[in-house]
């Protein structure tokens, strides 16, 4: 931006070209427009901004079913049309949120859930995005491992759980693996994908310019793919809480799904409700900083 | 003009002009229906610092010879050499100006014409260079402009530029000038001859405008096919006479402008004829 008006500024005497007209209309004018439209950024178009793009207008858009549905429950549950035992009142599920906080279970199941999604998600992120840039860029690898990473990809989740449970125990261990197998697969998938898709045209003016290897990688491959990369990341995310989820019912001491798992062996509707809101609500939470910084990086790189 | 002259002068390099020749090329192509001859028998010796138009219908191979000459695509038949060494690969020698702009989304005007900076050159030098450049092709104001923020000319502008940035022995222009307004293209046409007056550098420009290869080229070669053989070769070859600027509306000029129309099967009188058959290469210079 500072380049834009200093340069603006300096363009003085040597102006030649087809702008020479533009610029002598303009004359003084020209270097604070040109700052001012470099601030201001591509998405802001001139006029006001519409009501569905306001910010406030989408936060309080999207909490109106959310408010409609916890008043139709809220309804639901008191008038009688449905038993409680099926159907929980909120002040129930409340209720047994505020029980298992304090005996200190809330939190805990809450942050370790969380744990084991963040970790299973870094690692198979990692290696997704490893194993998909080395597969993307090479023909050989893709001839050598796209087929067997596919062979592997086609296994159902909650197949490999008993083989996990045999080779790594019931410990953190067996769930952040099937954590990680989750969210490698979204980030393999489509980096290796978005980065044999590059405008071919791309490619070769860098490889015109000199660049070629790394360099080339990293001046042309890498930030065309930034944006897909955020959206698998995304995808890895979700595809994570729903492993975590697998994972933590069938063997897990602590935890939501552990929690799930254990309210429904012992009729806790409330607490169903309870571990299956927040599931919604984490998840929701975490894909939200994604997103931000998805939309950060399809501004800069797209 | 003289403004420009003097920083056109500094803009370019030391790069010393080298010659190209083209030895038999032929390209063919596979393809699903079996291969497509698209050139063939192609000969050319250009000069050092000489500026050769290439004209030719569309499709007949223009950018298919320059990606050749510029390591970017193999011949299958004959090579290309470059001041006597054969083309291989990406040759540091020669820039491509592309028929499509090209630019990386994600880089500003200046950061785009950045990249045609030679490997090695440091921060400082290429930081002056590049805003030295922008400024000639007129985009001093939108130099920290993303590339979708700019019209399709100022895009091909900066793709003139970042070519202009490599201080190259070769220049190799795919339809430089195609989509700028007539203004624009006559300044651009001149400040491609200032810089090529103040650092002669060899010039292979793709041009659909015979009106421009008139102004701009030593000489113009016309690609086009026989109509019996498959693949294009080299149809004509026309010396432009006179220094530069040319007077557009010279005689002389004019018979060279039908002679070429006639070439591009465009008849001037609303008669159809067929492509004039004698191709008696002179050589250059007289
Ligand atoms: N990679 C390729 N594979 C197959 N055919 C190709 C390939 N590249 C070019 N061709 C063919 O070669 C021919 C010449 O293409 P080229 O782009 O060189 O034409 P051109 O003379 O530059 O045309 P224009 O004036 O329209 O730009 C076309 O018929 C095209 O279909
Ligand atoms: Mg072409």
């Amino acid at each position: 931006m500072t380049d834009a008006s200093h340069t603006a500024l300096s363009t003085g005497a040597a102006i030649h070209d087809g702008d020479a007209v533009r610029v002598a209309v303009n004359d003084g004018t020209t270097s604070i427009a040109a700052g001012r439209e470099a601030s201001a950024g591509p998405e802001t178009p001139s006029g006001r901004r519409r009501l569905v793009d306001r910010r406030w207008f989408r936060i309080a858009g999207g909490a109106i079913i959310p408010l409609l549905l916890l008043g139709t429950w809220q309804w639901v549950s008191t008038s009688g049309l449905v038993p409680l035992s099926q159907l929980p009142s909120p002040e129930m599920v409340w209720l047994a949120a505020v029980d298992l906080a304090e005996r200190g279970l809330l939190g805990l199941y809450v942050a370790i859930s969380t744990q084991r999604v963040f970790i299973g998600f870094a690692f198979g992120g990692a290696i997704g995005l490893a194993l998909g840039a080395i597969v993307g860029l090479s023909r050989l690898a893709d001839v050598l491992l796209a087929p067997t990473l596919g062979a592997i990809r086609a296994v159902p989740s909650l197949a490999w759980i008993p083989l996990l449970i045999l080779w790594f125990g019931i410990a953190e261990d067996s769930k952040v693996i099937l954590i990680a197998i989750g969210a490698f697969f979204p980030v393999y998938t489509i980096v290796s994908a978005s980065l044999r898709h590059v405008d071919r045209q791309l490619i070769e003016a860098g490889r015109a310019f000199g660049l070629h290897g790394v360099a080339l990688f990293a001046t042309v491959q890498l930030p065309a793919v930034v944006p897909s990369v955020l959206s698998a990341l995304r995808l890895a995310l979700a595809q994570s809480w729903l492993f975590l989820v697998a994972a933590e019912l069938i063997a897990s001491s602590m935890g939501l799904g552990f929690l799930l798992n254990d309210s429904g062996q012992n009729g806790r509707i409330d607490r169903i409700f309870l571990a299956i809101i927040l599931l919604a609500v984490l998840g929701k939470l975490t894909d939200s900083v994604v997103a931000l910084v998805e939309r950060w990086a399809v501004r800069r790189w797209a | 003009m003289s403004a420009t002259s003097a920083t056109a002068r500094e803009t370019s390099g030391s790069a010393a002009a080298v010659p190209v020749s083209f030895r038999g090329v032929g390209r063919a192509f596979d393809t699903a229906g079996g291969t497509r001859q698209v050139l063939r028998d192609i000969d050319l010796e250009v000069q050092s610092g000489e500026i050769v138009a290439i004209l030719g219908p569309s499709g007949c191979g223009k950018s298919t010879l320059l990606r050749i000459a510029g390591g970017l695509d193999r011949a299958t038949e004959g090579g290309v050499s470059v001041d006597g060494t054969p083309v291989t690969s990406y040759d540091p020698r020669s820039a491509v100006g592309f028929q499509e702009p090209r630019l990386l989304p994600w880089r500003t005007v200046a950061g785009n014409v950045a990249l045609g900076l030679p490997r090695g050159t440091s921060k400082a030098v290429g930081r002056e260079k590049v805003a030295r450049l922008i400024e000639l092709v007129g985009l001093a104001e939108f130099a920290g402009h993303r590339p979708r923020e700019i019209s399709g000319g100022m895009a091909q502008r900066t793709s003139l530029a970042r070519a202009l940035a490599r201080n190259p022995g070769v220049l190799l222009l795919d339809e430089p000038f195609g989509a700028l307004d007539a203004l624009t293209r006559l300044k651009m046409q001149d400040l491609l001859l200032d810089i090529h007056a103040a650092a002669p550098t060899t010039v292979l420009l793709v041009t659909h405008d015979v009106d421009e290869a008139l102004q701009l080229a030593d000489r113009v070669i016309l690609l086009g096919s026989d109509g019996e053989t498959p693949g294009a070769d080299i149809r004509q070859v026309v010396v432009v006479p006179g220094a530069r600027p040319r007077d557009r509306g010279s005689a002389e000029l004019a018979e060279l402008r039908g002679r070429l129309l006639d070439g591009l099967g465009i008849d001037r009188h609303g008669v159809a004829r067929g492509i004039e058959s004698t191709t008696t290469i002179p050589h250059y210079p007289f």
